[in-house]
């Protein structure tokens, strides 16, 4: 429990800033209607203005927070104002996603690993592919997957296998081949067949980089999913919410959007890590 | 010297000639040069030489974990490769390399897996063999639940857990202090007694080479070769007074007296 006052008093810190960011960032404005109203604002009367705007530059926390609870608590999850909605909508392109991309990146990382042709010629491919700006290119993969007749949850998981097989494959390579030298030589004493080798030896093995490397394909997974709905014209998601928040200047709904979608991030990573802790130590690994 | 030339009828191991030479970007490095020598059955040979001399790639040789690059060597008859294939030998390495996700019955258990042993099959060689090295009852634990001592015994009982009438150990205690090797060198004697293995054992300590075997091998380093092979007289029963007695004492003096020769060279 003494982590608990640092902890606080990192969090108290940054509600301040944001309040006094807030209260900077909004003042003009308050200024302005002001003076076209023709009355002059004493400090309280500013700050009091500055933390309660329909569309501030900068939301105040209790803003968003009542924008949250408005969204997610009091509307039914059905409908279509609701965070809850959305926030599925989003999540289900992510896990579907994050599932392909890990599929993807573990295959490509055995491929790497037992093939010499595959070790040489694919890596600076996966590498090259993640130097391409994803808001670049997501466009593209949904206009042509919708060309073929794909459109939904599939186009936006794509886009999200695309950024999350990458942490996978690297992370598995190096996992599968952590096995020493004398481990490998041991396998083969007992003339072990390759199968015999990855399953009872690298996949052990590499289990400790697996998660790590999920942790990080589920972040990227949820960005890719989001980035994807952007291009979509804003129908669900929490990328439709964040990209509608801004046609319509709606800064309150971009934030809340904004907050939900690191909190699904952290939940899963969470969750990941729970999964990982229960693994590794049955596996006398932790 | 007293390096056979001859190939003796029912050799074990049976080399004639063995060189092997490692093409490293510092150029070539020659780890064994014309080593001959026949292990025969039962025997306790032992390896004793300064780091370099190619003890361990001799025995890697053996294991077909190494491929020599003139001459010939056969274990069982046959050449290496297909005595490993034949799952002909058990080799324990230096460090005990027990995989941490296996209780100590899995890990004695992974080569039974690996080689298609039945369950009831692999249940009863598992308590056979920890009941050889005397860790009965700890087929439950894990490996960190061990010290380093009891692990090194757990990897020799899964050298012994499959039919290999040859165990290759490349320095299994090491890594260990001198108490817990001592009685782990009586329990390998022991072990050797009831067995009737064949034994070829790396080591750098004069006094465990001459403790254990009927055959030490002495070799030195650049390029890396037998300089001498003492076949000792010490009596197969050997309590561990044995390393008092005058004969003892001789033996050990002349391995040093080899080990010196090889390195003044």
């Amino acid at each position: 429990m003494k982590s608990i006052l640092p902890v606080l008093t990192v969090v108290g810190a940054i509600f301040v800033i944001w309040y006094a960011a807030a209260v900077w960032l909004n003042a003009p404005w308050s200024r302005d209607v002001a003076a076209r109203a023709d009355v002059t604002l004493d400090l309280p009367e500013l700050v009091a203005d500055t933390w309660a705007q329909d569309k501030p530059k900068l939301p105040a926390p209790h803003q968003v927070a009542v924008e949250l609870w408005d969204t997610v608590v009091d509307k039914k999850i059905t409908s279509k104002r609701s965070l809850v909605y959305h926030s599925w909508i989003t999540l289900s392109a992510t896990l579907l996603g994050f599932a392909l991309g890990t599929a993807l990146g573990f295959a490509l990382a055995l491929g790497i690993v037992y093939n010499r042709v595959m070790d040489m010629s694919v890596m600076p491919w996966v590498i090259a592919s993640q130097t391409i700006p994803i808001l670049a290119i997501a466009p593209m993969i949904i206009v042509v997957l919708n060309a073929v007749g794909l459109s939904g949850l599939l186009p936006k998981a794509m886009i999200s296998m695309y950024l999350s097989f990458f942490p996978i494959v690297v992370g598995m390579v190096k996992g599968l081949r952590s096995p020493d030298a004398m481990q490998l030589d041991q396998m083969r004493t007992w003339n072990a067949s390759r199968l015999q080798e990855l399953l009872r030896l690298r996949l052990p093995s590499s289990m400790p980089y697996l998660f790590t490397s999920m942790k990080v394909a589920m972040a990227a997974s949820l960005v890719g999913a989001i980035v994807g709905e952007l291009p979509t014209g804003a129908v669900a998601g929490l990328g439709a919410r964040l990209l509608a928040g801004s046609y319509y200047g709606q800064t309150i709904q971009i934030w809340s959007a904004l907050i939900m979608a690191a909190v699904l991030a952290a939940a899963a990573v969470a969750l990941i890590g729970l999964v990982q802790r229960l693994v590794l130590k049955r596996m006398g690994m932790a | 010297m007293a390096v056979e030339t001859k190939t003796a009828a029912g050799a074990v191991i049976s080399a004639r000639g063995v060189d092997l030479t490692f093409q490293t970007s510092d150029g070539p490095v020659h780890a064994l040069r014309d080593v001959s020598l026949d292990i025969g059955k039962g025997d306790f040979v032992s390896f004793i030489g300064p780091s370099g001399c190619g003890k361990t790639t001799f025995l890697r040789v053996m294991a077909d974990l190494e491929t020599p690059t003139a001459g010939e060597i056969l274990v069982n008859g046959v050449t290496p490769q297909e005595a490993r294939r034949a799952r002909a030998y058990g080799y324990v390495f230096q460090a005990a390399g027990l995989y941490p996700w296996r209780t100590i019955g899995g890990n004695i258990r992974l080569p039974l897996e690996i080689m298609g042993y039945s369950r009831a099959e692999q249940a009863s060689r598992v308590t056979r063999v920890l009941e050889l090295v005397e860790l009965a009852g700890f087929e439950k634990k894990f490996p960190w639940q061990l010290s380093g001592g009891m692990q090194q015994r757990a990897s020799i009982a899964r050298a012994l857990a499959f039919d290999a009438d040859l165990l290759l150990m490349d320095e299994p205690f090491g890594a260990l202090d001198e108490i817990v090797r001592d009685h782990l060198n009586e329990q390998l004697l022991a072990l050797w007694k009831r067995t009737g293995k064949t034994i070829a054992f790396v080591t750098h300590s004069i006094p465990e080479a001459v403790y254990l075997s009927t055959r030490i091998v002495v070799m030195s380093p650049r390029p890396g070769r037998i300089t001498d092979v003492i076949d000792s007289p010490l009596p197969r029963d050997r309590p561990l007074e044995i390393r008092d007695s005058p004969e003892f004492i001789e033996i050990a003096h002349r391995v040093r007296e080899g080990l010196r020769a090889g390195t003044t060279q």
